[in-house]
């Protein structure tokens, strides 16, 4: 189903303003420099935030819609794992509250554990695992939710530079596999080029520029855009 | 959001400077040396015998018990308020006052008069107190009152360590938790009770002690009756009017226990705390 | 920090220079004493400008011990002889004379709603009784009158001394006390006073005394000649105490 947003978010500075739509299959990038409300804008789509405007996935209007009820994942900029709990409970939280209890839960997750190649790990706790097991984590929790839309929220930003070749072609991979809507949040044009289809930049609140990295560089609409695409 | 590990300042230097360690030096003194009086003074020869006798047995039965249903209390309703007042900063700055000044009134009250306070309201001719006696319910001098005075004194202890708990836990685990289906309940009982679990049972430890040692509210809302009323700090000062001998070997026993739950549970139970 | 002390002294200092003629007599007496002793002492320093008084009230069981562990006091006044004797004991007292005798006497609270008769009606168990703990002078002689009687209080709670165990009743927590007369006469309207026959075999006899390590022993042995004085006896007369 297509993820249609047309939005306003209120905030201090300036109100944050996008319409948009996501396909079935496609993963959006959205870019813009520091505090431009990109941010702001995922956590209205996930209900974290209050907005108005529409929030649709196919016919059904989210907006009125709370967080829990939303369906929609999210992958978090520091990933907010549960720091009380293991990896395989981590991964376990979303069967777990939709009843059953850690057992049945537990079950559910193993499949995802081994996915993510977490088997090993499943014991740890968030605070024993390196920044890339810790986004694989993230990812796998948020997946085994299976939401209908995926938001990834600067998903590389605090890995080391070393990993981060290998980690986003993982990401990548799993976010092909997804299936749903997609929105990754970044500042990287790397990590838009291997992630997105497309990018959405956003500058100040609103959106400046929308399309493929390629189409962004022919003809950047404003400076930032062209530092950014070139 | 990301934080470094430690501020630059801490460990610089491995000594504080000489006017710290002085007056840190009579401070610890002024907090240490009554106790080792206490030690000093203790008739240790006779101590068996004093502990063993049934005033002190009773006494330090009665602490126990209503101590652990007062910290049980002080959870069932403090946790709450703690969540309330957590939330409070999102109030007016009248009503998020008022709620503060109310939960800190009985740390700083003189516990005598909280028991005068609780007299006024729960005793026979107290406000709810006469509606009590109507149906037959009279709460002055009984266990019962002994547990609404240590849980009025102990409270605030509690909410305090758990709202501290709450306001450094790193909340927006409880955002990740909604996006993953989670109902508020669920959040609470999955996600924020376990992350400030290291608070809760600072706090328990604290109310618990509190409890223990509680004298004035007790006396004077509950009386003073053996095995009934009669509290070991109550035992304690009763006991100084006549045999002091016994009314020290009662402060041991209240000494000891505080440290045992401070120490021992700390380092089982708050691996976080202590670290 | 020295400096500091330093001033701390000299404000001292001045304010002991301020009023070179003023000396303090610390008295520590018993609770029953409270109201009868403050208004002795009003009526010497009305004659006496240059002498404060100050009283600290207590369980004379208590006050005892206090004094014994090195309470600066220049006076005495127990509600017991065995108390006092305490203090004798520790060479701390010096020549104690009973000055005042008090009995016990039932107090209820006013309109009397646990009708209470007579010291038989402690035992019954549906009333709320305070007794002073046995601890304390009055709870002592409490014990002896209960037993003289042979009646078996049924007790909800011993209270550490006389005017706790009294204020109860006034707020009408407590059915019934036993608390000393001169007592009941101060808490005027709350409570009533109920006479009990018996009650005259067991006499508390108030010892005062000067204590050896009076700051300022004249003065206090002059408020002390004040209180022995027709004057002085006349005020505890009136609050109800008896010339032993």
């Amino acid at each position: 189903m297509t993820l249609t947003v047309d939005v306003t978010v209120s905030r201090d500075a300036f109100d944050v303003r996008a319409a948009f739509e996501v396909p079935d299959g496609r993963v959006l990038g959205i870019v813009g420099p520091n505090g431009a409300g990109k941010s702001s804008l995922l956590a209205a789509i996930a209900g974290l935030v209050d907005a108005s405007g529409a929030i649709r996935l196919g016919e059904t209007d989210l907006l009125a819609v709370p967080a829990q009820r939303r369906g929609i994942g999210v992958v978090f900029q520091d990933f907010l794992l549960f720091p009380h709990l293991s990896v395989l409970d981590n991964v376990a939280f979303a069967a777990r509250v939709r009843g059953g209890g850690w057992t049945a839960a537990r079950a559910k997750a193993d499949p995802w554990l081994t996915r993510f190649d977490l088997t090993e790990l499943a014991q740890r706790h968030p605070d024993a695992l390196s920044g890339g097991q810790a986004q694989r984590v993230a990812v796998a929790r948020a997946l085994a939710a299976e939401p209908a839309v995926l938001l990834l929220d600067e998903p590389m930003a605090s890995l080391d530079v070393e990993i981060r070749d290998d980690v986003r072609a993982d990401l990548a991979r799993h976010l092909r596999e997804f299936g749903g809507p997609a929105i990754v949040v970044t500042h990287d044009r790397e990590d838009a080029a291997a992630l997105a289809d497309e990018v959405l930049v956003l500058e100040r609140g609103r959106v400046v520029q929308r399309g493929t990295l390629a189409e962004l560089a022919a003809a950047p609409a404003t400076p930032w855009v062209e530092r950014f695409a070139r | 959001m990301r934080v470094s590990s430690r501020p630059k300042h801490v460990g610089r230097s491995g000594r504080a400077g000489p006017v710290v360690a002085v007056l840190a030096a009579v401070g610890l003194a002024l907090l240490v040396l009554p106790l080792l009086g206490l030690l000093l003074r203790a008739p240790w020869a006779e101590l068996p015998g004093l502990l063993a006798s049934e005033a002190v047995l009773q006494a330090l039965g009665l602490s126990l018990g209503t101590a652990a249903v007062s910290t049980v209390l002080c959870l069932t309703f403090g946790i709450p308020i703690a969540v309330l007042l957590s939330h409070s900063v999102h109030w007016g700055v009248v009503p998020r006052r008022l709620l503060r000044a109310a939960i800190t009134i009985p740390l700083v009250l003189p516990p005598v008069v909280g028991g005068i306070a609780l007299l006024l309201l729960l005793g026979r001719r107290g406000i709810v107190g006469q509606w009590l006696a109507e149906i037959g319910i009279t709460i002055p001098f009984t266990t019962g009152a002994v547990v609404i005075a240590q849980t009025f004194v102990a409270m605030p202890f509690l909410v305090f360590a758990v709202e501290g708990a709450l306001r450094s836990a790193d909340r927006r685990s409880e955002l990740a938790a909604a996006t993953l289906g989670a109902t508020p309940g669920q959040t609470f009982r999955l996600v924020t009770l376990p992350l400030v679990a290291p608070g809760i049972a600072a706090g328990a430890v604290l109310c618990f002690t509190r409890a223990l040692g509680e004298f004035g509210a007790t006396i004077t809302f509950a009386g003073s009756f053996p095995g009934v009323t009669r509290t070991l700090p109550i035992a304690s000062y009763l006991a100084m009017n006549s045999d002091p001998d016994t009314a020290i070997a009662l402060a041991l026993v209240l000494l000891a226990v505080s440290l045992v739950v401070l120490l021992g549970l700390r380092d089982r139970w708050l691996p976080g705390v202590v670290k | 920090m020295l400096r500091l002390i330093a001033v701390a002294a000299g404000v001292v200092v001045l304010a002991g220079c301020a009023a070179p003629q003023t000396s303090t007599v610390t008295v520590l007496a018993a609770a029953s004493l409270t109201d009868a002793l403050d208004e002795a002492s009003a009526a010497y320093r009305a004659e006496h400008p240059d002498v404060e008084i100050v009283v600290g009230y207590g369980g004379s069981s208590a006050l005892a011990e206090q004094i014994v562990s090195g309470a600066p006091a220049d006076v005495f006044f127990a509600a017991n002889e065995a108390t006092m004797q305490t203090v004798v004991d520790a060479s701390l007292a010096v020549d104690p004379e009973v000055l005042l005798t008090n009995t016990l006497e039932l107090v209820v609270p006013a309109g009397n709603p646990g009708e209470v008769r007579g010291l038989a009606d402690l035992a019954d168990p549906q009333l709320v009784v305070a007794l002073c703990d046995p601890s304390v002078p009055c709870g002592a002689a409490a014990v002896q009158l209960l037993d003289l009687a042979g009646v078996t209080a049924s007790v909800d709670t011993y209270e550490d001394d006389v005017r706790a165990a009294l204020t109860k009743v006034a707020l009408g927590e407590v059915d019934a006390a036993l608390v000393y007369r001169t007592d009941v006469a101060a808490a005027g309207d709350a409570v009533e006073g109920i006479e009990i026959p018996e009650a005259a075999s067991v006499v508390n006899r108030y010892p005062v005394a000067l204590l050896a390590d009076a700051a300022d022993p004249a003065a206090a042995q002059e408020f002390l000649d004040f209180l022995r004085s027709a004057e002085g006896r006349e005020v505890f007369e009136r609050a109800g105490f008896v010339a032993p």
